[in-house]
């Protein structure tokens, strides 16, 4: 009589396909998942609680390193904040060069999103290609604000650098030559056989699971929700613009890749379009006290960052620091839904469902 | 020279010069293997926008795999407490042995060739078959669950798709009438077997792929998936054994490809005969060579399951169907 036997396998911390120090605890049976329990803290900085001894503009080279792929949002989400708080206008050219960094960002991390995903199943090439083209982006913002990952780019009530001679050129060379490279993209990837064999059907979920845990950006639109903060909540001068919320209704890992390919699309026509109506000139920094005091009371504000809606909230009693500060961090929540997701799958789909749910792990642990 | 070698009585001095023999193709080999690693890192550098190895040697990194080597011979010797410390360390030699034999039959060109032996082929397809035990071994000797998965996904790929591999040739055997390798080449003077058999080089390239452990086919060693699989336990020079096995099968496998559907060192066309035969032969070789690398920097890995459903369900029935066929259009016009 043979006797079988489950087995239980410690997917991290040191794993190549984890992205970052993350654990998974999968109990399995051969190669199918019975159970799966992620281990998440390992990159827990105390973010929030460091928060409450700094002043405002202290706070935002941390929020830098939250979503490290990321940073632009995570810096506005934060100035957008205080800035509510405490009532104050920004100047139309620091909102332009907040959307052009933004946006570029989010093209850069979509690229990566879709780099390491194609590494995850295997193909080597594809993510060297990204890489690429995202460094044209890092060099970009790194001639804005002086970092290549860590901008601390803005400020309370504007940015910190004006853009350089020649920036918003670049910029608009660059959308064109982006849209070009997508092409190859899908060329490339989205129509292989074995691609789609891997990723068509799996790690499906409805629209009433993907609310019910609380997912957003990608992982939600991909089953038909059409929610994006910049469309149905729109903050800073995101209404100036046209472009498109893509969804898709099949909810699996192949709607979500193609839904980063799409939004990298978007975010080009947002870029163009600023780009476009970037003024002249103007102040990039409106009239703020030296010291920053948020008032009594508090707000929270929301943003659409690549990887969903992140929150922040504020609580001040009008002193310099936050009485305190909590992020809404969209990885965090996101991951929820893997143990649900990989009952009954298979370590290779373990790899796929992972990684097209494209997680920070600095977000995730705060 | 070697027939009548084989023929005479043996004695020390027979034994001396297969000895020596023996050693000039274990460093044709060594050599290959070398520079096979060193152009497999290069095409794959150009192909993903770097450079490759370009520091070690000159500017084209000549050295670069050499001084590879002598690290790994450095480095200590890692056994892991928990493992099964006998099986631990034959795993490797089980796995590197074979793929050494079976360059014994393998004819590079009329005259450079070891044993002339009936069932060459054959011979091959069985011994090759011998890795996979100490593929296995490694696995399950290591004490480790990634590598106890890798390797029972190296053990379920290869005997998948030996059957394949072995049905599709069989269509070639058929049409020659032989399983000896150099009658198979002298067979292909008016045409290539992989014009006369193109699906079965499909499917034995696409098999042979598998047996290979290359991408897409790359399962028991999956780095996304298992870390690396089979010999994620494995350091030093045990690890070079199972990666120099590796590629001395790429060595074997593409020399085979060569002799059994390229013409082996037949020139392509009767007025290129004044080239030498060892020419050609390492001209198409370089050629399967080249295309194995190619593949891999091109293609995303299959799925463990869709893996097998794929060479039961798909290249197995074809492989069957082209003997079939075969076989009807040998009877009907030759």
């Amino acid at each position: 009589m043979i006797r079988t036997e489950e087995m239980i396998l410690n997917v991290g911390p040191q794993h190549p396909s984890t992205h970052g120090v993350f654990r998974l605890v999968v109990k399995i049976d051969g190669e199918i998942i019975t159970e799966a329990k992620p281990v998440i803290g390992y990159l827990h900085r105390g973010t929030e609680k460091l928060a409450e001894n700094l002043q405002y503009t202290q706070i935002i080279p941390y929020t830098d390193r939250m979503d490290y792929l990321s940073s632009m949002t995570n810096n506005y989400i934060l100035c957008h904040a205080v800035e509510t708080m405490m009532g104050i206008q920004v100047p139309e050219r620091a909102d332009f060069l907040r959307v052009i960094a933004m946006e570029l960002n989010r093209v850069a991390s979509h690229l990566v999103a879709w780099g390491t995903y194609i590494l995850d199943l295997g193909a080597t090439s594809p993510f060297i290609y990204a890489f690429r083209d995202r460094e044209m982006i890092i060099n970009m913002l790194n001639e804005l604000s002086g970092a290549r990952l860590t901008f601390n780019y803005m400020r309370v009530g504007g940015v910190k650098w004006d853009a350089p001679e020649g920036w918003i050129e670049k910029v608009r060379d660059f959308v064109p030559y982006m849209r070009g490279q997508l092409k190859g993209f899908h060329d490339l990837v989205s129509g292989n056989e074995i691609f789609l064999d891997r990723v068509k059907g799996i790690g499906k979920y409805t629209k009433e699971d993907a609310l019910h845990y609380s997912l957003s950006g990608p992982n939600l639109r991909c089953t038909g929700v059409k929610w994006d903060l910049r469309k149905d909540e729109p903050y800073s001068i995101y209404n100036r613009f046209e472009f498109d919320v893509p969804t898709s209704e099949e909810g699996d890992c192949l709607a979500r890749y193609h839904l980063r390919l799409a939004e990298i699309e978007q975010s080009l026509n947002i870029l163009e379009q600023a780009v476009e109506q970037f003024p002249a000139e103007g102040e990039i920094m409106a009239k703020v006290p030296k010291i920053i005091k948020a008032p009594k009371g508090e707000a929270f504000v929301r943003i659409e960052s690549p990887r969903g809606e992140i929150g922040c909230y504020i609580a001040s009693d009008g002193k310099k620091e936050p009485y305190r500060l909590k992020f809404r961090r969209p990885s965090f929540y996101n991951l929820q839904i893997l143990p649900k997701l990989l009952k009954g799958e298979n370590i290779a789909n373990m790899i796929a469902i992972l990684g097209a749910i494209d997680i920070v792990l600095g977000e995730v642990d705060g | 020279m070697i027939e009548e070698l084989l023929q005479s009585s043996p004695g020390w001095a027979n034994f001396a010069i297969f000895f020596l023999l023996g050693a000039v193709l274990l460093l044709i080999v060594l050599g290959f293997v070398t520079y096979g690693i060193l152009a497999e890192r290069k095409v794959l550098g150009y192909m993903q926008l770097r450079h490759g190895p370009n520091q070690v040697g000159g500017k084209w990194g000549l050295l670069q795999t050499v001084a590879d080597v002598l690290k790994l011979l450095l480095k200590e010797d890692i056994i892991p407490k928990a493992a099964d410390k006998p099986l631990f360390i034959i795993a490797p030699m089980i796995a590197f042995a074979p793929s050494f034999m079976v360059l014994a039959t393998m004819p590079f060109t009329d005259k450079f060739q070891f044993a002339d032996i009936g069932v060459g082929l054959l011979y091959y397809i069985a011994v090759s078959g011998l890795t996979v035990f100490g593929m296995v071994l490694g696995g399950w000797a290591s004490n480790n669950k990634y590598a106890l998965l890798g390797g029972m996904r190296a053990a379920a790929q290869m005997i998948s798709y030996e059957i394949p591999l072995v049905m599709s040739v069989l269509g070639v055997i058929l049409l020659t009438g032989s399983l000896n390798l150099n009658e198979i080449v002298t067979h292909q003077e008016h045409g290539w077997f992989i014009l006369l058999q193109p699906i079965g080089f499909i499917v034995f390239f696409i098999a042979s792929i598998a047996e290979l452990n290359r991408t897409p086919f790359d399962l028991p060693e999956s780095e996304n998936e298992l870390v690396a699989g089979y010999h994620v336990e494995y350091s030093g020079f045990r690890w070079a054994f199972f990666m120099l096995a590796e590629y001395v099968y790429l060595f074997a496998m593409s020399a085979l490809i060569t002799v059994v559907f390229l013409g082996g060192w037949l020139a392509p066309f009767s007025f290129l005969n004044f080239i030498p035969g060892a020419v050609w032969f390492a001209l198409k070789f370089s050629v399967v060579v080249f295309i194995y690398i190619w593949i891999r920097a091109t293609l995303p890995r299959f799925r463990a399951d869709r893996l097998m459903e794929f060479g039961w369900k798909v290249l197995l029935p074809i492989a069957l169907a082209n003997i079939f066929l075969t076989a009807l259009l040998k009877s009907l016009f030759f």
